[in-house]
């Protein structure tokens, strides 16, 4: 059976599992975002959490996927089989990229720039919006950028605890030994984050303020 | 008539910079000089309240500088750093425009302010509003850094060697060009160097500052009379 006659035949199913892995992606990318962004902007205010967070964010990261599905999984609230579980799964894997970034792209901002701003009477706020934020905005989108990228791939296992996606025909096709399965999930998966990569890459061309 | 700064028994630290005390009425320029860590930089902070003092007091026109609120006292002293510090993310007119902004200035008079105040450092608007930091060169940098510590107006200036980083015939141009803009601005100046050519030049009074003390407190002339060891220093290297 080959793919083009194999989506031909599954085109309802095949829409919908993209549809459910777009859903899992977009939620847990601007949910990470939502949290990641003032994290990221705190630790640079109090630069003592700074270890400690990201020292946080990267054991999570190094946490095997499937297995933080499965640690999940009993948890009350935020558990269960599904798509929630995976949800909260793939924004801890989003946030330690987001944080990080926008922590080094703020500090990575010249200090005389930072020091100019101060000393002509902007306050905490006004330098944030107007100095940091801008001129970092480069360095977190390329973080946001990460995230979703290496979400779109993650997102694939989450059908292993029933939250659907494209992971689905690849574990179908691993079950069954049907390379042709597993390339109908894997091959719009891949290329959802060649276009994911794509195009937020050129969102950080076009929005980030960059020099020459 | 108030001066537009007096400072009094200004410390920071235990020695970093240690009972400070003089006045520089509108139309003044004081020279501080001194060589590299000797508090020149932090002494405008204490003035500005990048720094806090621990001891001592900053009267802007006549006001208590502790007694404003920080960005408030900020906006009404114009400030270039050593490093000029232009925001490379804004256009000449929008880092030249950006306290009038922050004040809430309405957009037309901001306009007009920009334009009259590139005119006085001698760039043309036209050629130079929209440009950016990067396109321009060091000397136009420092012109665009003093047009915007000028925007609001403000009684005192504290400029940290703003001619720093500039080949000598530009340097000498720009001193020049300030020299004839000081009677003009009738602004009190605080004016940091260490080159004593430029401090002789620019200043109607020098301080010399030694280890966080103001070791010279006096005229070009007796600056250039003094007996002071320091100042024999500077004038032989001069
Ligand atoms: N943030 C700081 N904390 C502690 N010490 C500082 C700090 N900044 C500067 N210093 C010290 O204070 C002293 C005075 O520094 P300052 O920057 O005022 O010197 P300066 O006269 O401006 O020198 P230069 O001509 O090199 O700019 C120096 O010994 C310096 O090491
Ligand atoms: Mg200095």
């Amino acid at each position: 059976m080959n793919l083009v006659q194999f989506y031909a035949e599954h085109s309802g199913e095949v829409l919908g599992l993209i549809g459910q892995h777009l859903y899992l992606v977009a939620i847990s990318t601007s949910v990470a975002i939502a949290v990641g962004l003032p994290v990221g902007i705190a630790l640079t205010r109090r630069p003592r959490w700074r270890g400690p967070v990201l020292g946080l964010a990267n054991v999570v990261q190094t946490i095997p996927s499937l297995a933080l599905f499965g640690f999940l999984i009993p948890l009350p609230l935020i558990g269960g089989i599904g798509a929630r579980t995976a949800v909260v799964a793939l924004v801890l894997y989003g946030l330690l990229p987001i944080v990080r970034n926008t922590y080094t792209g703020i500090t990575g901002v010249d200090p005389a720039v930072r020091e100019a701003g101060r000393g002509m009477g902007m306050t905490d706020r006004q330098l944030l919006l107007m100095v940091d934020l801008p001129l970092a905005l480069g360095v977190i989108l390329a973080g946001v950028r990460i995230a979703t990228v290496v979400n779109v791939g993650t997102a694939t296992i989450a059908a292993a605890i029933g939250a659907g996606g494209l992971g689905v025909y690849i574990f179908r096709g691993v079950a069954m030994v049907n390379d042709a399965l597993i390339l109908a999930g894997a091959l719009p998966a891949a290329l959802m984050a060649l276009a994911a990569d794509g195009l937020l890459g050129l969102a950080e061309r076009r929005l980030a303020w960059r020099p020459k | 008539m108030t001066p537009a700064l007096e400072v009094r028994g200004l410390r920071a630290g235990r020695v970093l910079v240690n009972d400070l005390s003089f006045t520089v009425g509108s139309g003044e320029t004081l020279v501080l000089l001194g060589r590299s860590g000797s508090g020149k930089t932090t002494t405008l902070k204490l003035i500005n309240r990048l720094l806090e003092p621990t001891a001592g007091e900053v009267h802007l026109a006549g006001e208590r500088a502790a007694d404003l609120p920080v960005t408030r006292l900020r906006r009404r002293i114009g400030y270039v750093i050593q490093e000029i510090g232009l925001f490379p993310h804004f256009t000449v007119e929008r880092n030249v425009g950006l306290v009038p902004r922050l004040e809430g200035w309405p957009p037309a008079r901001t306009a007009e302010r920009v334009r009259e105040l590139l005119d006085l450092v001698g760039l043309d608007p036209r050629q130079f509003s929209t440009r950016y930091p990067h396109q321009l060169s060091g000397g136009q940098r420092q012109r665009v850094g003093v047009a915007r510590a000028l925007a609001a107006d403000p009684p005192l200036l504290l400029l940290d060697e703003p001619f720093g980083a500039l080949d000598p015939i530009t340097r000498v141009e720009l001193q020049r060009e300030f020299r004839t803009l000081e009677g003009r601005l009738g602004k009190g100046v605080v004016f940091v160097t260490h080159d004593v050519r430029e401090g002789l030049l620019l200043g109607t009074r020098i301080g010399l500052m030694h280890e966080g003390r103001l070791a010279f407190l006096g005229t070009p002339d007796e600056f250039r009379s003094s007996d002071h060891p320091e100042c024999q220093a500077f004038m032989s290297a001069a």
